[in-house]
């Protein structure tokens, strides 16, 4: 069997179990008095959904094409990997808005909202679904205006310009700080390039792969005392490894 | 209105460390107890399944373990004139949910405090005299080291402890921390194995004179079975660890080391997803009747008690104390009141080394992986003439390297594109940092209080948080670091860069989850909250007990004195209190 058939075969073994699931998180979320032995699911509360599905969830096709050439300029393809784009990290971005954090469903969302002091951090009222949709119209606006083309049709000198003027905030954009949603942005894009690949980004672990990292595996006790060395392990991913799957 | 439910003889607030340890000591004796959490139940089997607890995404990034700020939060501002707003994401510390609390994502390391911080406000009197800085509100604790000792090695051996003594019943021992107090035994379980990082910091600290020791780690170094039975597995160094649930039952928890064997005991219930709005008290307020909690229908419950014991994390103790009319709320302006009164933190430096030909693997650790020394902890050097007191834990622990926010590139590097990646790629493998997680010392204007803006989902106020650091811990940060920084020195980085802790104090980035004060223990109930059994001055039955009894913040970690003052509390109600009910010291 090939790798690639062995991944999937695990991908289809959590997604039945985060879909049985759904049901025991639930019900677990509800108060409960818990006397004598706890009962114990095979993996209850377990495994994040796999975003392997195709086509975009949240970005309509405009959009997605716009935050491609977004994360390509973030990070561009050279002889250390692929680019940000071929990672996987708009897709990652598109399932993680269309997921719980989209909408900050965990967070305190209660106004007033007023910007406060640096030290009082990010007091927006915007949610993520919010400030891609508003940033992303804003963005295309400026670049409609000043250049006559959307960022996506732009030359690289010109999107790393753009970039680095959102970056800096010496733009301004219509409904959002500029420097706030380049850092979401940003932010969503390193975690999709570095984040486990099980979450649509970071596509066959190149990022682990190019600085040396060994993904999702859990007992370093062979190699703890091994100092001063390079180790050179194959990362693994929560989606599986060929190696996990090998008899005898 | 509040169903009234059937009287039981114990309520416990909160089931991390501190709740889960008394529930058990007190179920022992017979007493019926039920523990409370906000939360829900969790269990490593289920919860830290290890085909996916190593996930940067969900547990670090998006805080799964951490409280949801939707269900509570605090507020916060630097100072009286600003209008303090909600923390919306948890950025300088993580509050735990769920049973095992923060006791779950944390760390490990399990420092005692020293002799001396137990009377800290006579001990430094009588060594500095006029020369303690006016701005401190130090106090003494109420209690001596003779008094703490058993109940910290209760805990050390509860969490089996991995570690080295530096001095056995009074006798300095080579290779642990001769800063500590006597001991009368060993750790249960000997050091961890240690990465390359900590091992040459080690070896750089030893060069210049100083005694380097493994950080007491509660992350097992070798299968271990406590006194309750329950047995942990030895640490695998999977550098998934701090702000991560434990896979392998190797990093103690109140869910790996006390709950499994409680739950099983006839005499303890556990409501779970249940979170209690308020300590009800009797109408001459001098006795707690019960407690008022809400399921997740939104149905609230009375549930009367004969003992209550308030044992959440810092911030829900004081809140509760505030919502429920227990103590006269501090204010700062006249300086009376005692709840909220004594808020302090913790300082964290750090010195940051880039190496051009070194491989730190630094993916391989734990949050209590390491080796440290303690000679400019707190009084441990002489402050003569410096114009501050304290000082902090000097220490190498790699706790892992996750990727998403574990990517050091040297200062002036550009934030994306291809620079950025080139020196991500450069740096991963070969940077380390010393850490000085360092003391913090209580002022008059660092205090709790209730928000009056802004309320929680059952429209209480939220905890409001008003806090700088001192000036006194701004000197003291820059001095520690300075020292730090000659022992970085000699391990000839290519470029090092020292950040020593500056104000104001901010949400925006990480910096410890060691939160202390706001209902602190002490001898004299007009400037202390609990005596030293953390027994409420003028409320016989009430107990509130964590790092909101910390009258301020030594330089180390909170979590072992908040187990040894779960055994304190514990052991005082069983022996004292249950043999007469009442004030166990008049005043």
């Amino acid at each position: 069997m090939t790798e690639q058939s062995k991944g999937l075969t695990r991908r289809q073994l959590l997604k039945t179990s985060a879909t049985t699931l759904a049901a025991g998180a639930a019900a677990s979320a509800q108060a409960a008095t818990v006397i004598g032995t706890p009962k114990w699911l095979p993996f209850d509360h377990n495994g994040p959904m796999h975003y392997d599905s195709p086509g975009w969830q949240f970005f309509t096709a405009e959009e997605a094409a716009e935050v491609e050439a977004i994360v390509e300029q973030l990070i561009p393809a050279d002889e250390l990997s692929v680019s940000g784009k071929d990672a996987g990290c708009a897709v990652f971005i598109d399932r993680q808005l269309v997921g719980d954090y989209g909408d900050f469903g965990r967070l305190y969302m209660e106004g007033p909202f007023t910007p406060g002091t640096p030290a009082q951090a990010d007091q927006s009222p915007l949610v993520p679904r919010e400030r891609y949709r508003i940033g992303l119209a804003g963005l295309s606006k400026y670049c409609q205006a000043t250049f006559q083309k959307n960022f996506s049709a732009l030359a690289p000198e010109q999107r790393d310009k753009v970039l680095t003027d959102l970056e800096k905030g010496a733009i301004t954009l219509e409904g959002i700080e500029a420097k706030a949603f380049f850092q979401q942005v940003l932010d969503n894009t390193m975690e999709g390039f570095f984040a486990d690949p099980i979450y649509g980004g970071n596509r066959d672990m190149v990022s682990w792969k190019m600085i040396g990292f060994p993904g999702a595996r859990y007992d370093y006790r062979d190699y703890i005392g091994l100092h001063n060395q390079k180790l050179n392990l194959t990362p693994i991913s929560i989606i599986g490894s060929s190696a996990w799957n090998k008899k005898g | 209105m509040a169903k009234k439910l059937p009287s039981t003889d114990v309520v416990v607030v909160g089931l991390g460390w501190a709740g889960s340890i008394i529930a058990n000591e007190l179920a022992d004796t017979g007493l019926n107890v039920i523990g409370f959490e906000r939360g829900p139940w969790r269990d490593t089997a289920t919860d830290f399944n290890l085909a996916s607890a190593t996930d940067e995404l969900r547990y670090n990034r998006r805080q799964e373990l951490m409280l949801r700020t939707k269900q509570n939060t605090c507020t916060m501002r630097n100072k009286e004139s600003e209008t303090a707003l909600p923390m919306r994401v948890w950025g300088s510390f993580h509050p735990g949910n769920g049973t095992g609390g923060a006791g779950n994502h944390w760390a490990g390391i399990t420092f005692r405090f020293q002799p001396t911080e137990f009377r800290l406000h006579s001990y430094l009197t009588e060594r500095y005299g006029k020369e303690l800085p006016a701005e401190l509100t130090l106090q003494d604790w109420g209690t001596t080291w003779e008094e703490m000792e058993p109940h910290y090695d209760a805990f050390e051996r509860l969490a089996g402890v991995s570690g080295k003594a530096g001095n056995l019943n009074g006798t300095i021992v080579e290779g642990g921390n001769p800063f500590e107090g006597a001991r009368s035994k060993e750790y249960p379980n000997p050091p961890t194995a240690q990465t390359y990082a900590p091992t040459l910091f080690a070896e750089a600290a030893k060069n210049l004179g100083y005694k380097p020791f493994p950080v007491p780690s509660a992350l097992a170094s070798r299968a271990y079975t406590n006194q309750l039975g329950v047995t942990m597995g030895p640490c695998t160094f999977c550098g998934f660890c701090t702000n991560y649930g434990c896979g392998n039952y190797s990093k103690a928890s109140a869910i790996v080391n006390v709950l499994p064997a409680l739950i099983r005991k006839p005499n303890f219930t556990a409501k779970t997803n249940s979170e209690v709005l308020k300590v009800t008290m009797d109408s001459t307020g001098t006795r707690a009747t019960g407690i008022i909690y809400v399921d997740s229908s939104g149905q609230e419950w009375e549930q009367p008690a004969e003992i209550v014991v308030v044992a959440a994390f810092i911030f829900e103790n004081v809140r509760l104390m505030l919502l429920s009319g227990v103590g006269e709320p501090y204010n700062p302006i006249t300086n009376t009141g005692t709840t909220g009164r004594n808020y302090a933190y913790q300082t964290a430096n750090s010195v940051k080394m880039f190496f051009n030909d070194k491989n730190f693997n630094p993916y391989i650790g734990g949050g209590a992986i390491g080796m440290g020394i303690d000679e400019f902890n707190n009084d441990n050097f002489d402050h003569s003439g410096l114009g501050f007191v304290g000082g902090g834990s000097t220490r190498v622990t790699p706790i892992g390297a996750a990727p998403i926010d574990s990517r050091p590139t040297p200062p002036g590097t550009p934030a994306w594109g291809a620079k950025w990646k080139k020196a991500t790629v450069d740096n991963y493998l070969s940077t380390m940092s010393i850490g000085c997680e360092a003391s913090s010392y209580s002022t008059r204007n660092n205090y709790l209080s209730l928000d009056p803006n802004y309320k929680d989902p059952h429209g209480r106020p939220l905890l409001r948080i008003t806090f700088d650091f001192p000036e006194n811990d701004l000197k003291m940060a820059q001095y520690v670091t300075n020292k730090v920084v000659e022992i970085a020195k000699t391990m000839n980085p290519r470029e090092m860069v020292p950040a020593p802790r500056k104000g104001p104090w901010a949400n925006t980035s990480y910096q410890s989850s060691h939160i202390v004060g706001g209902f602190i223990m002490g001898a004299d109930p007009k400037n202390s909250s609990v005596n030293k059994h953390l027994q409420v001055w003028g409320v016989p039955n009430l107990f509130v007990v964590g790092s909101s009894a910390f009258p301020q913040n030594p330089g180390y970690n909170p979590t072992g004195t908040v187990g040894a003052l779960a055994f304190k509390a514990a052991d005082a109600i069983k022996r004292l209190y249950l043999q007469r009910p009442g004030e166990m010291i008049s005043v």
